[in-house]
This record gives structure tokens, C-alpha cells and sequence, in this order.
């Protein structure tokens, strides 16, 4: 427990740094934006001059960028991250609405990937250069090289349109008043097509880790030592698959910040309304606030994960961060 | 065998250049074999594909030739691609050299910076810089140059310091050879053939990257893009889905190809090492 508790706050203070950096280049970027809140808020809803100068004068947008800086990292300690102008609400609040639908969209995508990874690399790495092996490889390095939305699309032409076996797009079924496993039931159908579509694209880096993992394993002294006493391939193929299963973990916290960027295209696919068709909203209607709010949320998001996967790390290969070095 | 020989002798490279000649060829006379306006409408709307010889791939929701779309969307999605990857590698390369031979203060700083950009997903930066830029073809390749250095930089900077180590290093110093010469001149060309192993993957995400946004409708509005057209023909997906799939074919080509071209390097690699 104290092992994990050590690894736990190394990794928070590492964080800080990092996040810091975020935040200012979030400023930055803020500032670049052409026109500020205050024009974005009176394009939409109208307003005189004096009505201009007293929104500034509200917001703390008449002083100086310094001035500004500070402004708006102390709201963001308040976990205040602005004013959303096309929603006309909290940005924290937005985001906090969408968030969980993102996240399932994502976990269950990353889930799929893993798991046919795995399964993939294993039945891949059993004998490397076979032509198991090579076909497999194949077929993953087509699937990694296309665009997720363009496969998500192909599969509602064929699933949605054609067969009908799944419906074409939303979160799911609207006014429908389903509750318990009803809906979930509801929410997995809709799910389906887009966490094929993600978890299918990403399969191929978990198959080829672990196939490259497996290859490597093979030439080890104590597989040699297997098959020497005898074992037979599929128990030799268990041994190594649990040795080459451990680096995957890691990658799992690499990805989080690619399926995250994945999902923002899915889900304008699929029209679910998540964290990624809040982003193109935000960008439709040159909601910078909301905008650089959802980049801050997904930031703070990938640290968590990956604080997460250091942890599972570490109970699952006792020798890391016993002595306190980090990994 | 020399590097380029073994490049050349493996079966991935022969397969992804099978592929990827023809489609560069096909980019490169674009202006030729399509001249005027790809975005012009030149026909009957909705032509579907191997009906009218003079539209083989049949004609979008408009009445523009598809074909003509594709191959000055090859220009668009290999242009991005290629330059994206290029300032990428530059900036990582010089980044990552300075990281590791710049002193602790100076490495310190640069890799909690290049930990800050991996920490933001690199398509969301490219979508919040395209549209608060606004969008261009320098824009995009800028927002997804962005996103990509900070891999070649972690590269970089960890061969950077097991070369700076070594004895011609040494003897660098010792003749009074200045850090900044010694670090661009002496190490960084050693150092950059695994930051260039990294190309093909790099190339090849910014090419995908560059088709999410201009699906998302932030690409060049002025040019022909694959995302462009896929987004274009999604509205009319039941009727017409060919308008959809035909776009994502090429991308799809065009980025296995480069994968497969990044696996024969580095079969040559691994045949170089096992040779010595």
C-alpha cells in the first residue's frame, strides 16, 4: 500500500509541471483566437457599446494579458473554466454532461481493441512467420490504415442502411422513457457500429505489441528450457503469452489520448452527442472558451489514466517502484 | 547488400511501392490529365461510377467528376502529409538534440514540454488550432506538425545522450570544438537514423489526420480534399454510398502503402544488425 501511495504522489507532482504548461498553452491559444468572449457572446446576442464595455469590465477582458493570465488561472483553481457563449452556461458544466457518454464510447472501444488484440497477438505470436501469422498481420496493418470515421461509415452503409440490424445513429432511442436494463440494453445497440468502428481501427497496435512481444519471448533461455523438458506448444504459448502481456498495459494509457481524439470523429459520425460533438459544436460556433475547456478536460483525463495504469503496473510486476525509482 | 538494396528486396517495400508509385504518379499529373477546376461542375449529378467514360468514377451530388476529385485530393492529402511530417521531424530532431545535450535545466524543461503536448490528444490540438487559426493549407499542416514533434523528440534526445558518451565526442571537445557545433554537426546526423525509422508512421497519421479535419469541414476551402469529399457524399449515404467509399479507398492505399514501406525499412534495418 505505501509502495502504491509513493507512486501515487511522485506521479501527481510530475503532473503538475505538465498540466501548467498545458493551461498557459491553452492561454495562448485563447489569445490568439481573433475577437475575444465579449464579441463572440454579442454576435449572438446583440448588444450596444456600453453594454460591450460593461461585459468586458464583468469579465476582466479590459486589462492587461498578465492581468488576464492570472484571472483566468484562478478561476480555473476555483474549478471555474469559463463561460460557454454558444451555450449560454458554465463550460465545466457542458463538458461534466457529456462526458460520460465519451467515456463509455471510449472504454468499451479501447476494451474491444484490447481484448481481439490480445486474442490476435497471441494466435499471431504462437508461430511467428507462419502464414497465420502473416495474414493476420495483414489484415490488422489494413485496418490501422484506415480513417475510423470512413469505416465507420461503411459499416452504417452496410448495418444501418442495408440490413437494418442496427440503428444509424444517436446515443440512444430519444423519448423512449426506458429505464434499467432497458435502456442499457437501448444504449449498447447504438453503441455498437461506432465502438466497432474505434475498437477495430486500434486493434492493430495491441496485436502487433503483442505479437512483437511474443517473437521476443520465444528466444528466451527459459523457453528453451520448456522445450527442452518436453511442454507442449500451446502450454509454452500460455507461459509466454502471460510474459508478453505486461508491456500491453502500458499502451493502454499511450492510447487514451488517441482514442480520445478518435471518438471526437466517431461521434459526429454516429451523432452522439458526447464530448467530440461537443467539440465541433464549440468550433461551429466559435466557442473558444468551451473549446480550450474540452482540451484542458481531455489533458487532465490522460493523466488520470495513465496514474491509473502506472498503479495497475506496479501491482502486476512487484519489482517496479519498490525501491522508489520511477519506471 | 547496401541499406538500399535490402530496403528494396523485401516484400513489404515491393508491395507498398506497387502501391504508392502509381498513386504518386497519379498526383503528380493531376493538373495534366485533370486541368481546370476539380470543383467545377462538369455533368449530370449523381453519375454513378463505370457508366459514362467521361466520368469512369461517375459524378458527386453536384455534377463534379469524382476522378478529378481524387487526384487533386492525392495532391492535398500527400502535401499535407509529407510537409506535416517533415517540420515535425525537423523541430523534434533539433528539439530533442538540444534536450540532451543542453544540461539538466535545459533537458528538464524541454520534456515536461514535449510531456504536455502528448498529453493533449494530438487531434483535438490540430482541431483547436485549425479553428481558431482558421482553416488553410499552412494552418493544417502547422496544427498537425504540432501534435506529431513530440515523439521524434523522446527519440532524439535518448540517442543524443548515448552518443554524446562516446569517444569522437570526447575528441571534439578536446580540439575546442563549440557545444552548438558539436551537438548539430557531431551527433545529431548520427543520430538521426531512428528518429527517421519514425517518418513512415508519422507521415502516415498526419495524412489521417488531415482527412478527419477536412471531414469535420475544417480542410483548405479552397482545395479538393479525401475528408472533403467523404463528408460531401455522406449526405446522400443511402443513394449514393459510393461517393463516401471511393474517397476512403484512396486513403486507405495510400496510407497502408506507407506502413508497408515503414515495415521493409525496418526488416532492412533488422537484417543489417543480424548481419553484423
Amino acid at each position: 500500500m505505501n509502495r502504491a501511495l509513493r507512486l501515487i504522489g511522485r506521479r501527481l507532482l510530475g503532473a503538475i509541471p505538465v498540466l501548467a504548461i498545458v493551461i498557459v498553452g491553452t492561454f495562448l491559444l485563447l489569445e490568439l483566437a481573433p475577437g475575444d468572449a465579449v464579441d463572440a457572446y454579442i454576435a449572438s446576442t446583440g448588444g450596444d457599446a456600453a453594454m460591450i464595455s460593461a461585459l468586458r469590465e464583468s469579465w476582466g477582458l479590459n486589462q492587461s494579458a498578465s492581468a488576464r493570465f492570472w484571472l483566468f488561472v484562478s478561476r480555473l483553481a476555483q474549478g471555474d473554466l469559463g463561460w460557454s457563449v454558444s451555450f449560454s452556461r458554465p463550460v465545466l458544466d457542458v463538458i461534466l454532461e457529456r462526458l460520460p457518454r465519451t467515456l463509455l464510447l471510449m472504454g468499451s472501444a479501447t476494451a474491444l481493441s484490447f481484448a481481439l488484440g490480445s486474442l490476435f497477438g497471441v494466435m499471431a505470436g504462437a508461430r511467428p512467420g507462419s502464414l497465420r501469422d502473416r495474414f493476420l498481420s495483414v489484415t490488422s496493418l489494413a485496418l490501422y490504415a484506415m480513417p475510423s470515421f470512413w469505416l465507420g461509415l461503411v459499416l452504417s452503409v452496410i448495418f444501418a442502411v442495408n440490413l437494418r440490424w442496427f440503428p444509424l445513429s444517436g446515443f440512444e432511442t430519444i423519448a423512449s422513457n426506458r429505464v434499467g436494463l432497458d435502456r442499457a440494453s437501448d444504449i449498447a445497440i447504438h453503441l455498437a457500429l461506432p465502438v466497432i468502428a474505434l475498437g477495430l481501427v486500434y486493434m492493430a497496435l495491441y496485436m502487433r505489441v503483442m505479437r512483437a512481444g511474443m517473437a521476443e519471448v520465444w528466444r528466451e533461455d527459459f523457453v528453451r528450457a520448456l522445450i527442452a523438458r518436453g511442454f507442449s506448444h500451446g502450454r509454452i504459448v500460455r507461459h509466454i503469452a502471460r510474459n508478453a502481456l505486461l508491456p500491453l498495459t502500458t499502451m493502454l494509457g499511450v492510447q487514451a489520448a488517441v482514442m480520445l481524439g478518435g471518438s471526437v470523429v466517431i461521434e459526429s459520425v454516429f451523432a452522439i452527442p458526447g464530448l467530440g460533438r461537443l467539440t465541433q459544436e464549440a468550433v461551429a460556433g466559435r466557442d473558444t472558451p468551451l473549446l480550450l475547456g474540452i482540451i484542458l478536460v481531455s489533458a487532465l483525463f490522460v493523466v488520470a489514466v495513465n496514474l491509473v495504469i502506472d498503479l495497475v503496473y506496479a501491482w502486476l510486476d512487484p519489482r517496479i517502484g519498490a525501491s522508489g525509482e520511477t519506471l | 547488400m547496401t541499406g538500399v538494396k535490402r530496403f528494396l528486396s523485401t516484400g513489404e517495400t515491393r508491395a507498398g511501392l506497387a502501391l504508392l508509385l502509381p498513386l504518386l504518379a497519379f498526383a503528380l499529373l493531376a493538373p495534366a490529365m485533370f486541368p481546370g477546376d476539380p470543383m467545377a461542375i462538369v455533368g449530370e449529378p449523381l453519375l454513378r461510377p463505370f457508366q459514362n467514360s467521361a466520368f469512369p468514377l461517375g459524378t458527386d451530388r453536384l455534377g463534379r467528376d469524382v476522378l478529378a476529385g481524387l487526384a487533386h485530393g492525392a495532391r492535398t492529402s500527400l502535401l499535407v502529409g509529407l510537409a506535416a511530417a517533415l517540420s515535425a521531424l525537423c523541430v523534434g530532431a533539433v528539439i530533442g538534440t538540444i534536450a540532451g545535450f543542453g544540461g539538466r535545466l535545459l533537458d528538464e524543461t524541454l520534456m515536461r514540454l514535449t510531456e504536455a503536448f502528448q498529453t493533449v490528444p494530438a487531434f483535438l490540438l490540430a482541431l483547436a488550432f485549425v479553428s481558431v487559426i482558421g482553416p488553410s493549407l499552412s494552418s493544417v499542416v502547422l496544427a498537425i506538425a504540432l501534435g506529431a514533434w513530440p515523439a521524434p523528440a523522446r527519440v532524439a534526445r535518448a540517442e543524443v545522450l548515448s552518443i554524446r558518451e562516446k569517444d569522437y565526442v570526447a575528441a571534439a571537445r578536446v580540439v575546442g570544438k563549440r557545444p552548438a557545433q558539436i551537438a548539430f554537426i557531431e551527433i545529431l546526423p548520427n543520430a538521426l537514423p531512428p528518429v527517421l525509422a519514425l517518418s513512415s508512421v508519422i507521415v502516415a497519421s498526419a495524412i489521417l489526420i488531415e482527412a478527419a479535419l477536412s471531414f469535420l469541414g475544417l480542410g483548405d476551402p479552397n482545395r479538393v480534399t479525401w475528408g472533403g469529399m467523404i463528408a460531401e457524399g455522406r449526405t446522400v449515404l443511402r443513394s449514393a454510398s459510393y461517393l463516401s467509399i471511393i474517397p476512403g479507398v484512396a486513403l486507405v492505399i495510400t496510407v497502408l502503402a506507407i506502413y508497408l514501406l515503414g515495415e521493409g525499412a525496418a526488416k532492412a534495418r533488422l537484417a543489417k544488425r543480424s548481419y553484423v
